[in-house]
């Protein structure tokens, strides 16, 4: 039996949209090296739309995978739906998480979210 | 497909198969029958057990067949606590590092009133004798210490201990599944009171090891039942399990030393070579350790999503990484030796045989080299030592 399922292990060998926003207008970081898995999300936003999306993830197979999968859920997205996105919508996009991994998943959904709320604050503080 | 999880357990030889084969097939009587064919059984069984005896320097009726390792962890710690505590002796010395085996045992002790020290282990990963010595009370019964550790493969210093022991008149048990049929050990002359050893270790089957006790010791049994064991294990014995965890044993002792000096240049090999990567350090003392352990930690790196890339290439290892374990804690032996988590983390164990070829150890140090950069690539953490807003640690 598989620890991870096909799709978890197509987006963990081939993470997609995988690096840096050099011009990154939000951008939010979550976990800590304690735990074992930290990510870093870049948002490229423009007129309410997430245009371009990138991540770094220092973590676990499933970490990586639902890093992956939540920038490709993002990716072209309004801003109004970016903020539905659950970490169970992410697991479920991978197919399942085993039940003890399901935390990688709700990292990816914190780095989203605290990205975008980068993106809030710099915008109301205005530049 | 390179096996490198031998610590993890081995493929069973080619005589232990044969031997168990042949024992299910044309002895399958039960050793406690007194008909001819139980009897033969029987005669099997102590063959097995003399083996056993002679190639760690015991008595055959020393030794009593369990389960495996843990079995005879929780035996050997029981036993000892149990005699303890009818002497008013409720005092228990081991160390950080050992298997869960013996430290569950030791947490539930310590829940029934038991008084538990747990040594130091140090950056090398070896407990200090004169630690053990200035450890022991008028109240200690036993002093638990792993022959060599299944994580970082360090071996302890276990005939000074022994003496230490014998000295001052305290029980001396060794966890020795890392060890024995791999480094040459002696229960004589390393002066140990109780050993634990597990079949599966050394190319015998799963779910069948020993407890060397030594005569005079009272053991308790955890299973009650029949007399087998001379009444310390119940239960119709594994003859066939028993018969070729013997014959695997006396095959690993017969080609030890020949076995050693090749894996050992296997494991300075990959040593020399993982070293070479940025930013990593061996962990636990490089000479003092098991001929098949090579264990390192990576800077900004996770040990899972390294093994699953080294499972992809054909290399089977093992991590100290939480993400491996189902916790949230790294491994225990890992931060027993001082690595913080963040690098605590990134560990990569191989543990080789000696199957292994030097094209294959090459092949290894190629593709850890590879994945490790390549999962630095995209790691933050990696990306923040690299920027100086973090400070390399190794
Ligand atoms: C040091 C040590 N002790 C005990 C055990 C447990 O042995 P078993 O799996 O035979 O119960 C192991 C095996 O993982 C081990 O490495
Ligand atoms: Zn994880």
């Amino acid at each position: 039996m598989a620890l991870y399922s096909e799709k978890v292990m197509d987006h963990f060998r081939n993470p997609r949209n995988v690096g840096v926003i050099e011009d990154a207008n939000g951008i939010g970081e979550v976990g800590n090296a304690k735990c074992g898995d930290i990510m870093k999300m870049y948002l490229k936003i423009e007129n309410d739309i997430v245009q371009d999306v990138k991540f770094e993830t220092f973590g676990c197979g499933s970490a990586i995978a639902s890093s992956s999968m939540a920038t490709e859920l993002i990716k072209g997205q309004p801003l109004s739906e970016v903020r539905k996105l659950t970490n169970k919508a992410v697991a479920e996009a991978l197919d399942g998480l085993p039940a003890y991994k399901m935390h990688c998943s709700v990292l990816a959904e914190e780095a989203i979210q605290s990205a975008l709320e980068d993106y809030e604050r710099r915008k109301q503080s205005g530049e | 497909m390179i096996y490198a999880d031998q610590a993890a357990t081995t493929r069973m030889s080619e005589a232990a198969i044969n031997t168990m084969v042949s024992v299910m097939k044309e002895n399958y009587g039960n050793p406690s029958s007194l008909y001819s064919f139980g009897q033969r059984a029987k005669e099997i069984l102590e063959k097995a057990r003399e083996d056993i005896a002679e190639v760690i320097g015991a008595s055959p009726e020393e030794i009593l067949f369990t389960s495996g390792g843990s079995e005879s962890d929780n035996q050997a710690i029981l036993s000892a606590a149990e005699l303890g505590r009818r002497n008013g002796k409720t005092h228990i010395i081991s160390s950080a590092f050992e298997h869960h085996a013996v430290l569950h045992t030791l947490e539930k002790l310590k829940k029934s009133g038991f008084d538990i020290t747990l040594l130091d282990v140090h950056e090398n990963g070896i407990v200090s004798p004169e630690e053990v010595r200035n450890a022991i009370r008028e109240d200690t019964c036993l002093v638990t210490i792993m022959y060599a550790n299944n994580e970082i493969g360090t071996i302890q210093p276990i005939s000074e201990i022994g003496m230490i022991c014998r000295e001052r008149n305290v029980l001396f048990h060794t966890d020795a599944v890392q060890a024995v049929g791999h480094i040459p050990l002696n229960v004589r002359t390393d002066q140990v009171d109780m050993l634990s050893a597990s079949a599966h270790k050394f190319h015998g089957p799963k779910g069948v090891g020993f407890l060397y006790a030594r005569k005079g010791i009272r053991l308790s049994s955890l299973i009650e039942g029949g007399a087998q064991e001379k009444g310390k294990r119940a239960g119709t014995e594994n003859v066939p399990g028993i018969a070729a965890m013997a014959a695997a044993l006396k095959e690993a002792a017969d080609h030890l030393e020949e076995r050693a000096a090749k894996v050992s240049a296997l494991r300075d090999r990959l040593i020399r070579g993982l070293g070479q990567i940025p930013h990593c350090a061996l962990n636990g003392d490089a000479v003092r350790r098991l001929p098949g352990n090579v264990n390192f930690c990576f800077e900004g790196i996770e040990g899972e999503s390294l093994l699953l890339l080294l499972d992809d290439k054909g290399i089977e290892a093992s991590s100290g990484s939480a993400c491996t374990s189902g916790s949230l804690d790294p491994s225990h032996v890992l931060l027993a030796i001082g690595r913080v988590h963040d690098v605590a983390h990134g560990s990569l164990r191989l543990s080789i045989g000696e199957e292994l070829t030097e094209e294959e150890a090459d092949y290894m140090i190629q593709f850890v080299q590879e994945v490790v950069a390549y999962l630095r690539g995209f790691s933050p953490v990696w990306r923040d030592l690299c920027a100086g807003k973090t400070r390399f640690i190794l």
